[in-house]
């Protein structure tokens, strides 16, 4: 029987939880093991298909590493993964900061075997929703995601977490059930659960005559909460607010990307026309999003809370980079969201190192850090800097494709002026980090915090090599560009841009 | 072969019911009554699977052993049996008639058996009193104010449900001449358009049919004895009651309205329309009704007329067929209705005896009581929180795919609308149900807790397990169970 690379990939988290949960009694530092091995084995794995994943230009659109069995007859459903070049680097991406989020987890001390339990079932549905080539399937990975996430933030969050939690469950299956009407038109006007047949064929397997536009849109709001797109976000400030730190870097990482990617894989693709003709909207939304979010972000003064708002700014390059509906604005947004996953993922793991040594999150209070942590200070810089992107830095190479993409788009009409006022976000991006920066770590020193301890070893172990990878990304941005642009080839020959 | 040869399962459970009574009377051991009626319900089990591939009309065309039945009445009797499981600890909550009270569920279920198998108004009638009345004095067990107080409400607006039924039974015989489903089948399709107009008697008698048996399954607005009765009757009992009393008031609307009503096209059309607006009433009443409440066998009283409701979907689907399709939309809509009554019985079994053993241990059933259960014990709130998951609709429970059939047919019979109003109905729905699983995991064990030396005895536990397996494999692979519905949707004659 040959190997099945995804299907390990998938279960492996899984089947860690289950062994977690079934570990009784077991000490706290054997279940962080045990997590970190079924952690860093899919990450392993993950890392050597994208280095065999095949790069020439034939496989543009083509699915590599695909699994396809029969699973329920009777619906047509099947049990099919694969990847393309859309998936793969959001699927390396999820294996990674799934792999990171145990080590960042590694001082949580409250119910630990329960908290590992249900950040690696959450790892399990992430990754279920990148590879699914079956809408049911996918569907499925969709919504299973909510549990562990509402269990997380429930039991080990902070502040009015059992809110955050719940609010968060009610507009994540607020979106789901838009989605699934969605997903039963689709099938329903196909006769097919394959994403593979329904992007390939298009319309053309549209049987009655059902309005795409409406299933458009029941898709769309469905990613649209979870992007989240203005005005669908009110939900990630709270969850992230509360959240533990590993849960807002899968959160921030990986788990709002699943938001953009469904975008491009079933909305964009299946109904290019749709998409065009309400491109104009969409980017005005993406619009008030990236300035709203970065004016709201500039009045936060929780740590956590900036870091949240300035996703949404951050989210809305996504989103005007898609509906820019140009080959290079659409590689530009595929790659904003692989950056923004390792960036903010940094800045949150940051963020819950700075609360968790220092017991402090409002900047306000904070200040003069500099001279007492000076690893930490380095580090959040960094990160910092990146979000906002400075060049070298995968913040700017992602950045900088959206707008060129966006600008010389020749799909939407209008779009050089919508580009310019997106650009002007990144001013605002500029000042808030700048601010929160100045605020925690510079400015006179505060005699309070001259026993705080800096980064331990860990902490910089997985810092560092995410800095690693925000650099490498920023100077040879090609290493993901290469991958994502087959991926989104087909996209482009649909929308005819 | 003789006539009676069809009905032996039912013949068997009675005899094994009267059997349970008078071993009652000898024995000091009530436990062995128990194992007694678990191998009459395995003993008919075996009978009834035996007719699965036969099809057999006897006693004048009253009942029929077909597919269909056969289906319902294994169903029916999985139900009591994991319901008889699970009832060992809770019955020595009664002083007496232990015996009574097993006897009672198998005639109930020997009354349900029959209520799927019958295809003719009268016998149709009596299989109904049958369960209703045993089912009647099973919710008064308890002898307490409430128990008796809820049986006596079900009781009075029972009687009233089965009058109004009875008068919407008379008044179709009155306009077609028949009592047998086929008959009737065929002098409606003998009228013409005009002449089915001129029968307002018949209009009229099905509107109160679907009265009747809208008692039956809980759907807005005869849903009034659900909170009460829920509450008060013995947990088993409510739970017998919101899963087989449930089930078999289905099958009973998938006979008679397939059978019966279904063509010509546009009459089909009207009771599924009526049938669509059942179910948004029903889903939205019972889920916002469902968030105040705090206690727990209130609250899943108010989720089953929700429950009802999506149910009632599939049954709008199966009614509205577009004219341009074939009759296997209709089909599939049924064959989602049997595949969800499947799965909601085991979810909504587990969820009672869950909540069975977790009130022994408490000795309440308010939802705040229930806090900190998931360290007090763990694997039960653990299958609580799984059934609840599945009632919400979350994969990968069974709940989800039994929706996302019924959701599939009915936007195929181009009940889009109504998709969408019951998906925006499961999310109202997760407020409340997440609400208890929040009170179990997140809440602090109140710090004089009861004792806990009050352990589940094995056959709960048993009765639980298998419903957790069958929930999750209902929800990971629902292939095998989803292909059985299909056909026997296929084999249900018109």
């Amino acid at each position: 029987m040959e190997f099945n690379a995804l299907s390990t990939i998938l279960f492996l988290p899984a089947a860690g939880a289950i062994v977690i949960a079934l570990m009784k009694g077991a000490s706290d530092s054997l279940v962080k093991r045990v997590a970190a091995v079924f952690t860093v084995v899919p990450f392993m794995l993950s890392l050597y298909l994208f280095i065999a994943f095949d790069r020439s230009s034939s496989m543009a659109g083509v699915f590599q590493f695909e699994e396809n069995y029969l699973w329920i007859a009777p619906l047509g459903a099947r049990y099919h993964l694969g990847v393309d070049g859309l998936s793969m680097p959001l699927l390396l991406l999820t294996a990674f900061l799934g792999f990171l989020a145990v080590l960042i987890s590694w001082k949580v001390h409250e119910r630990p075997r329960e908290f590992f339990a249900w950040l690696l079932l959450l790892e399990t549905s992430i990754i279920g929703v990148f590879i699914s080539l079956d809408l049911l399937l996918f569907f499925i990975m969709w919504e299973i995601e909510v549990i562990p996430m509402y269990f997380l933030i429930s039991i080990w969050g902070s502040g009015r977490r059992e809110y955050s939690a719940i609010k968060y469950v009610i507009y994540t299956l607020f979106g789901s059930a838009l989605m699934l009407a969605g997903i039963l038109s689709l099938y329903f006007t196909t006769n097919s659960l394959n994403m593979v047949d329904i992007a390939n064929q298009g319309l053309g397997m549209m049987q009655t005559a059902m309005a795409p536009t409406i299933i458009f849109f029941a898709l769309f709001i469905g990613f649209a909460v979870k992007l989240p797109m203005f005005p669908f976000h009110t939900w990630l400030p709270d969850a992230h607010t509360d959240a533990p730190t590993a849960v807002s870097v899968m959160l921030a990482g990986v788990l709002i990307k699943m938001g953009g990617y469904g975008m491009m894989r079933l909305c964009v693709s299946m109904f290019p026309d749709v998409a065009v003709q309400y491109a104009q909207p969409l980017i005005i939304l993406a619009l008030v999003g990236i300035v709203y979010g970065a004016a709201v972000t500039l009045m936060q003064k929780d740590i956590k809370r900036l870091i949240a708002y300035s996703s949404i700014s951050h989210m809305g390059y996504v989103l005007l980079g898609i509906f820019a509906l140009g080959n290079l604005s659409l590689n530009g947004a595929a790659l904003q969201m692989f950056s923004h996953g390792i960036v903010t993922g940094l800045l949150f793991a940051m963020a819950g190192l700075v609360i968790h040594n220092i017991e402090v999150r409002d900047l306000t209070k904070l200040g003069g850090l500099a001279r007492q942590v000076p690893v930490m200070t380095a580090i959040f810089s960094i990160a910092g800097l990146a979000s906002l992107g400075l060049p070298t830095t995968s913040g700017f190479a992602a950045e900088f494709l959206v707008f060129l993409g966006s600008y010389t788009s020749g799909v939407v009409p209008n779009i050089q002026i919508y580009t310019v006022i997106a650009i002007a976000g990144v001013v605002l991006t500029a000042g808030y980090i700048l601010w929160m920066l100045q605020q925690a770590f510079f400015g006179p020193v505060k005699e309070e915090f001259s026993h705080v301890k800096d980064a331990d070893g860990l902490e910089k172990f997985y810092t560092f090599i995410l800095i690693a990878v925000i650099m490498l990304v920023g100077i040879y941005p090609a290493i993901l560009t290469d991958v994502f642009k087959l991926g989104i080839a087909p996209i482009v020959k649909l929308i005819g841009g | 072969m003789p006539d009676w040869f069809g009905a032996l399962p039912e013949i068997t459970l009675l005899v094994f019911a009267v059997a349970v009574i008078l071993l009652d009377l000898f024995i000091a051991r009530k436990g062995i009554l128990a194992v007694v009626s678990v191998i009459g319900l395995l003993v008919c089990g075996l009978f009834s699977w035996s007719f699965w591939y036969v099809r057999l009309s006897f006693f004048n065309d009253m009942l029929v052993s077909d597919s269909f039945s056969v289906f319902f009445k294994l169903l029916f009797l999985g139900i009591s049996l994991l319901l008889i499981l699970a009832s060992t600890d809770y019955v020595s909550k009664f002083k007496r008639f232990q015996g009574e009270y097993y006897a009672l569920i198998l005639l109930a279920t020997v009354g349900m058996m029959l209520m799927a198998a019958a295809t003719d108004l009268i016998s149709l009638y009596i299989s109904l009193e049958l369960a209703s009345i045993s089912l009647y004095v099973l919710v008064s067990f308890l002898k307490d104010k409430k128990s008796t107080e809820a049986s006596l409400k079900y009781l009075l607006l029972g009687a009233i449900a089965s009058a109004v039924l009875l008068y919407g039974m008379a008044l179709v015989f009155g306009a077609t001449g028949e009592t047998g489903l086929g008959a009737i089948a065929q002098t409606i399709q003998s009228l013409s358009l005009e002449g089915v107009m001129d029968h307002p008697a018949l209009m009229v008698g099905i509107v109160l049919m679907i009265a009747g048996f809208g008692f039956k399954i809980a759907a807005v607005p005869f849903q009034m004895w659900v909170p009460d009765v829920y509450e008060g009757a013995p947990t088993t009992i409510t739970a017998f009651l919101s899963v087989a009393s449930k089930a078999a008031g289905f099958a009973i609307i998938l006979r008679i309205f397939y059978s019966a009503f279904y063509v010509p096209v546009w009459l089909g059309h009207n009771w599924g329309i009526i049938y669509a607006a059942l179910a948004v009433i029903g889903m939205t009443a019972g889920n916002i009704a469902a968030i105040p409440q705090t206690n727990i066998k209130r609250m899943l009283g108010y989720s089953s007329i929700a429950q009802a409701g999506y149910l009632l979907v599939g049954l709008a689907a199966v009614g509205v067929f577009p004219a341009f399709s074939s009759f296997d939309y209709g089909l599939l809509a049924q064959s989602g209705i049997l595949f969800f009554l499947a799965s909601y019985a085991l979810t909504n079994l587990g969820a009672f005896i869950a909540i069975i053993a977790i009130s022994r241990k408490i000795d309440s059933d308010e939802i705040t009581d229930y806090a900190g259960m998931g360290r007090r014990s763990p694997w039960l709130a653990l299958a609580l929180t799984l059934c609840l998951i599945s009632l919400i609709g979350i994969p990968p429970a069974a709940g989800f795919m039994a929706k996302f059939f019924i959701f599939s047919a009915a936007v195929k019979t181009g009940l889009l609308w109504l998709v969408v109003i019951a998906a925006f109905n499961s999310v109202i729905s997760a407020y409340y149900y997440l609400r208890v699983v929040k009170v179990m995991w997140f809440s602090e064990p109140p710090a004089a807790a009861p004792s806990e030396n009050i352990s589940p005895s094995f056959t709960p536990v048993l009765a639980l397990s298998l419903c957790c397996l069958g929930v999750l494999l209902l929800g990971i692979i629902p292939g095998l169970l989803m292909r059985i519905a299909e056909l026997v949707s296929h084999l249900l004659p018109l």
